[in-house]
């Protein structure tokens, strides 16, 4: 039997860009980003899906990084926070990015981008109809993002926790880009 | 200099802002450093004992495995105050988790594999890590934490107490609670000869540095630690903890930069923790409400080898008027980690107490509890017979009560129902006391017309580094956008921590007195810059040593409202309304969100924290994010901070008094107090969870 | 964690032979709990198979209204979908009280199904757990369990299912369909998945290596039906269940009890069916009362620990709470 590898060659296309690497098949897409790549603005809080700052796109939704394989991310589009001003631009920022900003959706910053993109991911979701664990009536779901209220953006975005306590600001700054309507975070 | 519009007390966006929203903001763990190998630790498997032996052969067998380090095969450290930084220094084991070993490998995968394949033998000694109440060994401390005495009386509490016509008299528990900041302790650390540089997630760049210079037997300004953006700390992060030690160490050992980051479960054992306390409190009254005694005793625990005595029961000795006081502190020294600072030591378990009392007594006299506290009102602080400096208690409860809806309140508990909820409102005061340090900063001018300040402040999320430029704008008489702020690095000079609630009083006073400095060599250039520009430093020694002796304390009042699930015993906080006077507030925004942040940590501290010892292993069984519950964004409803404009020249140039702690005291108090009110059962014990509150509703 | 081979398995044949030809080879899905365990050395594969491109990805609406969930249907995808919602919304509420809305992005059916318990012990290598090292010992029954099991437990192990979703598919009488590592087919009752701990915790399904679950089929909820899932928790998001109950009535005249099906969450080491209590149900007209004695029947073989004695209580007001809503849903419904 051939001798198995433990790494692959894999190309990561984050950004918009191709990354060829050879990974050691261990290696979380979370550390390929940080370690690898110099890709530092997802960062690790608790490596275990239990806080949300590693938070990045997939194919547009949201998803914790230190759980994903990185040798399993391959032939997917991958959005750091370094990349979601690509998206939806207000100046130079992502809407939720001058949101967050302007609201004062953060202290220390380091659950900043898992919230920023766990908020764009989130709004993507409410566009499609989803409802969520608080949404009334779960058959008609939300009719678009502009339809979510405080209660069910605090329920949309509990996935990020915020030890400094900045919820409050966090709910503001999604409320206002969800208030301006549907395509305005993709 | 032109006159331009004040930006202290106005709300400029954080100047870090925009770094924080685009993943650009670099924290300790994210310097490109060429070379840097990866540090594992390996942790005892038992709370007390000796290890016999590291086998490391296994894990020096593995690929990338550069070295196995112990207790035989690294540097000697310099005794330290704090024992738990004696990391690696002897074969003693005092807790479960200590670092007995470390694995330092090419990757992160690698390290941690390493890791695992590490056996270490331990000689077992019985542990004993339980806070008993009838452990013989419990003796009262001449000290506690920040310099407050162990023991103060004055009267005759226990007379008082006995003729009181009315009182209470209950227990209550806080549980250990663990800060837990986001960013997990990180460090990377390389030498050059005999210096050392740390990037390291921290509170206190420059008081970090000497204590690490200190411990490695350097010279000072030997060591440097970067410290840009500090992803929270709590207290966890101001003095340095045993995992930026060990990455001195093993850079050190290995001859190469290393980079270390605390896994989430090693955190628990190895970054301190609050201390758990068993709190009685004695309350005496007359029945128009005046107390006669105030008696508070809390048992806490320290590990052995580290006396810490937290100033538990220091507010209950300032707070109210009271002819008679006893206030104690005792202590039992276990075989587990040294507690130490979390957000508001001392006064957030001691107030959640003490507040709880004070609602048990205004149902006992039948009295409003803003009533209560408002006729308890001192003219001086009770304790030392000071002036205040100032004292907005009454203002802040009269003004949270209108702001709240607190007027027509019926006092009768366990009778409001909606559905399946039961609904309570309640009340606790805050309190913090005002604390500074001397500081050093500096202030250059450049022929640009730019401004930098520097000083080795640690903006951990407060705001610091845009409050500070705030200051040197309106000293200066620019624009913000004229000034470069920088902080985080020690070597700016010597600065105080970002704890204590006192990082800007500290800082700011070093900066507006650089800038005043500045300013009048300005003018005797005429405001001409030289070519090499103009550098002012100043040192606030003197001035604190100057400082007329007042009371100074931060004050606050928190209302809350909650519903009880009848079905379940779940809590829902439905508001939380906070009123706060801590002088002068520099930036209407950030000082928003340092009080939410402090009252989101009281709410989750009231319903959600404790960690879970187990008596048979001597660690926490709890000691992860999913088993360690943190309040989440769905746990904080209808959550206000508001502040009174208050005006205090005792306190700095600047007149701040601090807020980042006055937060979290009180909220918990208020949370259980409006849980009586809702289920007409007290809950004493922190957190509130649904199981207490269903046995609570059972037995009434 | 350590080093492990990593294949992309084509189709469910060669996923199949990989992890039975394989030495420690597992099948990788969402990851969610997985790769979890393995940063903590609970797990050590050798190899990950990983399946989530084979063609299970899909949720079949059949004409008889069934439903056919494929397994590496993620759980936003499940809880997202219309059908779904407006015919099962019970288990559209399982799912999104679950986790986060990005764990629920990357787990799938399946691996929901798999997920392995999240009792500290079993999470943590330096303690004894026969679940995870048989023989070992219970650390959870001397120690902390108050989030721990109730029912169905043993003395080996109180370990508790983690999973909503499939505490929801229990009260819908879920089937689940397996690829069997020989390739031929099978359905059995979610029920019949799962193995109670007695004195091998470390067994907890039926499947044996190289098994592959491919969906999870729902029958067509009886006519007339309501149903709830009510999830209660130590936090009001992003937490496990300390209890839930997933309750699916339907009445006949007089508002009688034609049918009730009861799961409860949390406090077992499967998705627990409350037979014994929807027998003592059906056909009466609830009450507080009737429901709170079905509660205690159903318990009456429950062996809890000091601190999770509460559960009993709580799930019996749990379900009271629920029927009662859902008679109550019943009326609304009528007089719209």
């Amino acid at each position: 039997m051939a001798v198995e590898a433990f790494s692959s060659d894999v190309t990561l296309r984050i950004n918009g860009a191709d990354h060829s690497v050879s990974l050691d098949n261990r290696v979380t897409l979370l550390d390929a980003l940080r370690e690898h790549l110099g890709l530092t603005g997802a960062k690790k809080g608790c490596d275990h899906g239990q806080c949300g700052t590693c938070t990045v796109l997939l194919d547009g939704r949201r998803v914790n990084s230190c759980l994903t394989l990185a040798v399993t991310a391959t032939e997917q589009e991958i959005v750091t926070i370094e990349g979601v001003a690509g998206l939806a631009r207000a100046n130079d920022l992502h809407t939720v990015q001058q949101a967050f900003l302007d609201h004062e959706g953060f202290q220390c910053g380091y659950c900043t981008p898992g919230q920023i993109c766990s908020a764009i991911g989130a709004l993507a979701e409410a566009d499609a109809g989803w409802p969520s664990h608080v949404t009334e009536d779960v058959a008609a779901g939300v009719a678009s993002r502009a339809a979510l209220d405080a209660e069910e953006v605090r329920e949309r975005m509990s996935g990020n926790l915020c030890r400094c306590g900045a919820y409050a600001g966090v709910v503001e700054a999604v409320l206002e880009v969800a208030g301006a309507g549907p395509g305005g975070g993709r | 200099m032109t006159t331009l519009d004040k930006v202290v007390g106005g709300a400029p966006t954080r100047i870090d802002g925009r770094e924080k929203v685009t993943g650009a903001a670099r924290y300790a763990y994210e310097y490109p450093v060429p070379n840097a190998v990866y540090v594992w630790p390996v942790q005892a498997t038992v709370a007390r004992g000796r290890v016999r032996a590291v086998h490391d052969g296994a894990a020096l067998a593995l690929p990338g495995v550069i070295a196995v380090l112990n207790s035989g095969n690294v540097s000697r450290l310099r005794p330290a105050e704090d024992a738990e930084l004696a990391v690696l220094q002897s074969a003693d084991v005092a807790y479960r988790g200590q670092i007995v070993a470390a694995v330092v490998a090419s990757t992160l995968e690698g390290a941690r594999e390493a890791a695992s394949a590490v056996r270490v033998d331990y000689d077992e000694q019985e542990h004993d890590v339980v806070l008993s109440p009838d452990n013989p060994r419990i003796f009262s401390p001449r000290k506690a934490n920040a310099g407050f005495p162990g023991t103060v009386h004055w009267g005759d509490a226990e007379s008082a107490l006995a003729a009181a016509p009315a009182g209470v008299d209950a227990t209550y528990t806080t549980p250990a609670e663990h800060a837990s900041p986001l960013e997990p302790h990180a460090t990377i650390a390389f030498w050059e000869g005999e210096t050392l540089t740390l990037y390291n997630a921290d509170q206190a760049p420059w008081m970090s540095a000497t204590a690490i210079a200190a411990l490695f037997g350097l010279a000072d300004g030997a060591v440097s630690i970067v410290a840009d953006h500090t992803g929270g700390g709590f207290g966890s992060k101001a003095v340095p903890r045993p995992p930026t030690v060990l990455a001195a160490l093993a850079a050190r050992a290995v001859g190469r930069p290393v980079k270390v980051a605390m896994t989430r479960q090693q955190m628990f054992p190895l970054v301190s923790y609050r201390t758990p306390t068993v709190q009685r409190v004695r309350l005496g009254a007359e029945l128009d409400g005046r107390l006669t005694a105030v008696w508070h005793d809390a048992l806490q625990q320290s590990s052995k080898r580290v006396e810490y005595t937290e100033q538990t029961v220091a507010a209950s000795r300032m707070m109210y008027a009271t002819p008679n006081s006893h206030t104690a502190h005792r202590l039992l020294q276990l075989d587990v980690p040294t507690p130490s600072w979390m957000r508001a030591p001392g006064e957030a378990p001691g107030m959640f107490a003490l507040e709880s009392a004070m609602d048990e007594l205004a149902y006992a006299l039948g009295m409003d509890p803003v009533e209560l506290r408002v006729v308890n009102e001192p003219a001086l602080d009770p304790e030392s017979g000071l002036p205040f400096s100032s004292r907005n208690l009454v203002a802040c409860l009269r003004e949270g009560a209108a702001r709240f809806g607190w007027a027509g309140r019926d006092p009768a508990p366990g009778v409001r129902g909606q559905g399946r909820w039961l609904v309570g409102t309640g009340v606790a005061s805050s309190t913090y006391p005002v604390l500074t340090m001397a500081s050093t900063a500096t202030v250059r001018a450049e022929p640009t017309g730019r401004f930098v300040v520097e000083i080795a402040a640690a903006d951990i999320g407060t705001g610091a580094r845009t409050a500070l430029a705030q200051v040197a704008a309106d000293e200066l008489g620019v624009p913000m956008d004229q000034i470069t702020a920088l902080v985080g690095r020690s070597v700016f000079g010597p600065a105080p921590f970002a704890g204590g609630s006192m990082g800007t009083a500290s800082w700011s006073w070093a900066v507006s007195k650089a800038c005043r400095t500045l300013v009048r060599e300005l003018d005797e250039r005429s405001g001409v810059i030289p070519p090499e520009g103009l550098l002012a430093r100043a040192d606030t020694t003197e001035d604190l040593a100057a400082q007329e002796r007042f009371s100074r304390h931060s004050f606050g009042a928190q209302f809350a409202e909650v519903k009880v699930d009848v079905d379940s015993g779940q809590v829902r906080i439905e508001r939380l309304l906070g009123v706060f006077a801590a002088g002068r507030i520099v930036n209407a925004g950030t000082a928003r969100s340092q009080f939410l942040g402090g009252m989101t940590m009281g709410i989750s501290m009231a319903l959600h924290e404790s960690l879970q010892l187990d008596p048979r292993f001597g660690d926490f069984t709890n000691h992860d994010l999913a088993t360690y519950h943190i309040a989440s964004n769905a746990d904080v409803r209808g959550i206000e901070a508001h502040w009174i404009d208050e005006h205090d020249d005792q306190l700095n140039p600047v007149g701040v008094k601090g807020i980042g702690e006055v937060g979290i005291v009180g909220t918990a108090a208020a949370i259980a107090n409006a849980v009586f009110h809702a289920t007409g059962s007290r809950q004493r014990d922190l957190p509130i969870t649904l199981d207490r509150v269903r046995a609570a509703m059972r037995t009434g | 964690m350590r080093p492990f081979a990593y294949e992309r398995a084509a189709d469910p044949g060669a996923a199949a032979t990989a992890v039975v030809d394989g030495t420690d080879a597992m099948f990788l899905a969402g990851g969610t709990n997985l790769v979890d365990l393995m940063k903590l050395g609970v797990a050590r594969p050798a190899k990950l198979v990983d399946v989530t491109r084979l063609p299970y990805d899909r949720i079949e609406h059949r004409a008889d209204g069934s439903v056919l969930i494929g397994a590496t249907v993620r759980n936003s995808d499940l809880a997202g979908d219309r059908g779904i919602r407006e015919r099962f919304p019970m288990l559209t509420r399982a799912v999104l009280s679950g986790a986060s809305g990005q764990l629920r992005s990357m787990a799938t059916t399946g691996g929901n199904l798999l997920q392995r318990t999240r009792c500290p012990y079993f999470q943590d290598v330096t303690k004894p757990c026969n679940k995870r090292d048989p023989g070992a010992g219970c650390s959870a029954i001397g120690g902390g369990h108050r989030d721990l099991g109730v029912i169905g437990t043993s003395g080996s192990c109180v370990a508790t299912h983690p999973s909503d979703m499939a505490v929801a598919m229990a009260a819908l009488d879920a089937v689940v369909h397996l690829r069997l590592a020989g390739g031929e087919e099978r359905a059995v009752p979610l029920h019949d998945l799962y193995l109670l701990p007695g004195d091998t915790p470390d067994r907890e399904t039926v499947l044996e290596p190289g098994d592959l679950i491919t969906g999870v089929e729902l029958p067509p909820p009886p006519d007339g039906a309501a149903m709830r899932y009510r999830k209660v928790r130590d936090r009001w998001s992003y937490a496990f269940a300390v209890v839930s109950v997933a309750a699916l009535v339907t009445t006949e005249g007089g508002g009688s009890l034609r049918e009730i099906r009861l799961a409860l969450g949390g406090v077992a080491p499967q998705p627990w069916r409350a037979h014994q209590a929807e027998r003592m149900l059906a056909g009466h007209r609830p009450n507080r009362e009737l429901l709170l004695a079905a509660a205690e029947a159903e318990f009456a073989s429950a062996r809890p620990l000091p601190e999770n004695e509460f559960k009993i209580g709580l799930a019996a007001d749990l379900i009271a709470a629920s029927v009662r809503d859902l008679m109550g849903d019943l009326v609304a419904e009528e007089r719209r």
